[in-house]
């Protein structure tokens, strides 16, 4: 049984706390290019390298685009890479995220979550992740600075593990976790290394008819990247959808494993359920403002009111099973979302929960909060008017307006 | 100084091919005879990474390869992206032990659009960055993979499918974007112009490149016979043409220090021995409208636009 | 054409399993080259130039060989042959 690590407390903001997992987790390459509120994590480590802190080869790349180019090429030459960005800068990644999941390429990313334009907002939603949804990466959110640490460290896992080999993304909600400080507790420099290993390959066979591990290699040529025309392509893209598939128990397991090191988990690593056993009403949420939401949980707790709360930690692969049974019992939902589909009725989260729930025994209804758009803070007063419309909700079991709007001026 | 490299006709011809026969390029395609050379011109372990086009799709169609070196496609853009990702991680990983190799050559080959376009970006990012790597341009002068529409490398008047030669406007309209002299202005190491009929030069310009301690540009003039509705048997003399008429000239810069390569330098020594233009221009499809009588006008002005950069490249070659 | 496989099967990331020297694009040409023995100086002009490497120079024969399995026709070896050894005969199947 091992032990719990020794951990160092710092202060540290979000995005220090994602340059600092990086730090330890002995990259080989990180290209990367600045945008706000991702700057402080390319500034950060810009620090590690110039003063030979790190045995990494940093790429200041002159777009995201190039950035995650290099980021996959260099993972296809074998590397382990790094990669941050948001908003803006992950949409001019768009093309080549799909590019980095099908070559199959474990780039691990930081995304400080912040809206798109137009009109142009550097404060923090969800708009740019969840446009990528379908790009075939990984996705978990973090709910304070903490978490966030501790998943990038977790990232490298997942994404190289060999029945999964898919990139990983890990958001932190702009300004509000990538610009506050907060107390992390570290692991020393020797537990990260251990935890991460060494990035293993797989083998794969080559037209030289060798089994040999995947990367270029001048002893062992292979071809990646090809032309895949109608007669092929569509296996490919099945290929990744089983490695989303695998991905749930890995994702489990390394919260499992971290936990036993560093004496944290996030739930199953899938979800994280407050107060959801015996709920009645429930939100469904992502990021930090769950931090938030489990305060007002408490306070409604205090008050008997029998609330919960599901985070969803990994969004993609969507758990399912944890979402459903976690709303088993819960007999009035609402679900918040961080950023809207335009003329999808409603917003990203909204519809996969209620899709969800559609295979479910219990059909309770489910209200759509479309909150924090452009970095607009919700207070705990206005979340808890969430909770007191639940209540309403719970007693008619009818939603009059399944999409609202949180601290919108009408 | 590296030795210069001393090979024979023998030495290459005998030397195995590592752009394979059984790709899907067409009758006659000289970017695949460029590549072929290109490839003759390796000197150890190499990899080679390509941006999306006409050499790409040919040699990558699944489970197919004409690849037998390492090889990775990612997009259309990033050819010398994908330099920089492989470069970095080579130098790291042999730090710290992860690769047995004492040196691997990193080659990124695109046409005209993966450089002089949407691929430009990477490219001027790349040797701005200094990544020890060889760009290589196949300039078959149009985006030949998606059907033969204009690029920046289009020369003026050609005939393409987004710049016909129609009633109102004939052909393209702009010139030919200088692209080898943008990359010589970003104060590279290595920047040169080749063709493959005169394949000693190209062999030779490879290898240069290869060697240079940093960024390397070479710009390779690739005939298609498709997308210029020429005789595929004419390719190659196509290449040639270019050069005698100074359509295409040959030079070297070297550390910013610009010099004429043999094949143009002979037409420098003797200036009457330049072929006119309509030598090169006559059989390829993309140019007849230049023939029709009322078109002289354009005809002379491809021939002004050409020796007006022959001298300017003159001059420059002769501040050496 | 190969039979061809499951997604269970291939590679990831698309991987190539076969090279290239399996697709034999000789049934592309109409005209086939024909070299004159006589004529050839073996000046390997040809070998260097042809866009599909389907001409080849054996050391142990001392002479050219052409590889009509690859060889598409295209002219360009009849074209840029010194001493015109080679012509381009039509095909007749």
């Amino acid at each position: 049984m091992k032990s719990i690590c020794r951990q160092e407390r710092m202060a540290l903001n979000g995005d220090e706390a994602v340059a600092y997992a990086v730090k330890q987790s002995d990259v080989d390459v990180v290209a990367a290019y600045p945008i706000t509120p991702q700057t402080i994590i390319v500034e950060k480590f810009s620090e590690y390298v110039a003063n030979g802190e790190v045995q990494t080869e940093f790429v200041c790349t002159e777009s995201e685009h190039s950035a995650l180019a290099a980021c996959l090429a260099a993972s296809a030459t074998g590397a382990r890479t790094f990669t941050a960005s948001a908003s803006a800068g992950l949409a001019l990644m768009h093309e080549m995220l799909f590019v980095t999941s099908g070559c199959r390429a474990p780039v691990v990313m930081a995304i400080a979550n912040r809206a798109l334009s137009a009109p142009l907002n550097i404060h923090g939603d969800h708009s740019d992740g969840m446009a990528q949804r379908d790009s075939g990466w990984i996705q978990m959110y973090a709910e304070n600075a903490q978490e966030v640490y501790d998943s990038i460290i977790q990232a490298f896992r997942i994404a190289e593990d060999l029945n999964v080999l898919l990139p990983v993304m890990v958001g932190l909600d702009g300004f509000t976790l990538s610009h506050t400080l907060e107390n992390v507790e570290a692991l020393t420099d020797d537990a990260v290394r251990q935890f991460v290993g060494t990035r293993q390959l797989p083998n794969v066979l080559t037209h030289e008819g060798k089994a040999v591990p995947f990367r270029l290699d001048p002893e062992n040529p292979m071809t990646i990247g090809p032309i895949a025309l109608q007669n092929y392509y569509f296996e490919f893209k099945r290929q990744q959808e089983e490695a989303m598939k695998k991905a749930f128990a890995v994702i489990q397991k390394v919260n499992e494993e971290y936990a036993a090191v560093s004496g944290r988990s996030y739930g199953n690593g899938l979800v994280d359920a407050y107060c959801l056993e015996d709920a009645k009403i429930a939100v469904v949420c992502i990021g930090s403002t769950a931090g938030t939401m489990k305060t007002v949980v408490d306070e409604l707790r205090q008050e008997g009111i029998k609330a919960g709360l599901l985070r969803i930690r990994t969004f993609r692969p969507l758990p399912v099973e944890e979402i459903r049974r976690g709303l088993e019992n819960v007999k009035a939902v609402a679900v918040m979302d961080k950023s809207m589909s335009f003329g999808g009725n409603g917003g990203a989260v909204f519809h996969e929960v209620r899709h969800v729930l559609y295979d479910a025994e219990a059909h309770p209804p489910v209200v759509n909060y479309i909150y924090g758009l452009g970095g607009r803070d919700s207070s705990p007063k206005e979340l808890r008017a969430i909770y007191e419309d639940l209540q309403r909700i719970l007693q008619t079991q009818r939603v009059k307006n399944p999409i609202q709007y949180l601290g919108l001026r009408e | 100084m590296t030795e210069e490299w001393k090979f024979t006709t023998k030495d290459i011809a005998e030397k195995p091919d590592l752009f394979l026969s059984g790709h899907r390029a067409c009758a006659g395609c000289v970017p695949a005879t460029v590549l072929r050379l290109i490839m003759k011109a390796t000197r150890g372990p190499t990899i080679v990474t390509e941006a999306t086009g006409c050499m790409e799709v040919a040699s990558s169609i699944y489970p197919y390869t004409s690849w037998a070196v390492p090889w990775l496609h990612t997009a259309f853009e990033t050819a010398a992206a994908n330099a920089s990702g492989i470069e970095a991680a080579l130098k790291i990983m042999k730090k710290k032990g992860k690769v047995k190799q004492e040196h691997v050559d990193v080659i990124a080959i695109a046409g005209d659009g993966g450089t002089y376009d949407i691929g430009i970006q990477a490219l001027s990012g790349a040797v701005e960055r200094g990544h020890d790597f060889l760009f290589v341009l196949y300039d078959n002068e149009a985006y030949m993979n998606t059907g033969i529409q204009r690029s920046g490398g289009t020369p003026h008047g050609a005939a393409t499918t987004t710049s016909p030669a129609g009633t109102v406007i004939q052909g393209k309209l702009e010139y030919k974007k200088p692209i080898a002299e943008i990359m010589v202005a970003h104060e590279m190491p290595y920047v040169a112009t080749a063709s493959p009929y005169y394949w000693r030069d190209l062999l030779a310009k490879v290898r240069k490149g290869l060697e240079v301690d940093g960024p390397a540009f070479l710009h390779v003039f690739a005939p298609c016979p498709r997308g210029w509705r020429s005789d595929p048997a004419k390719s190659i003399e196509y290449s040639k043409l270019a050069v005698e008429t100074c359509v295409f000239p040959l030079w070297e810069s070297i550390n910013g220090q610009c010099q004429l390569s043999t094949p143009s330098k002979l037409v420098a020594l003797a200036p009457q021995k330049k072929k006119p233009v309509t030598d090169y221009l006559q059989g390829q499809g993309r140019f007849r409208h230049l023939f029709k009588p009322q078109n002289t006008k354009l005809l002379e002005e491809v021939q002004s636009r050409a020796d007006e950069r022959w001298q300017r490249l003159l001059k420059k070659c002769q501040t050496a | 054409m190969t039979s061809e496989k499951s997604w269970r099967e291939i590679a990831p990331a698309g991987v190539c399993s076969k090279s290239s020297t399996d697709f034999l694009t000789g049934d592309w040409k109409t005209f086939t080259p024909v070299r004159d023995l006589e004529k050839c100086t073996r000046c390997l002009l040809c070998v260097l130039f042809c866009p599909d490497g389907a001409i080849h120079w054996k050391p142990e024969k001392a002479d050219i060989e052409f590889d009509y399995s690859f060889c598409k026709g295209c002219g360009i070896c009849a074209n840029e042959c010194p001493t015109k050894a080679i012509t381009m005969k039509l095909e007749k199947e």
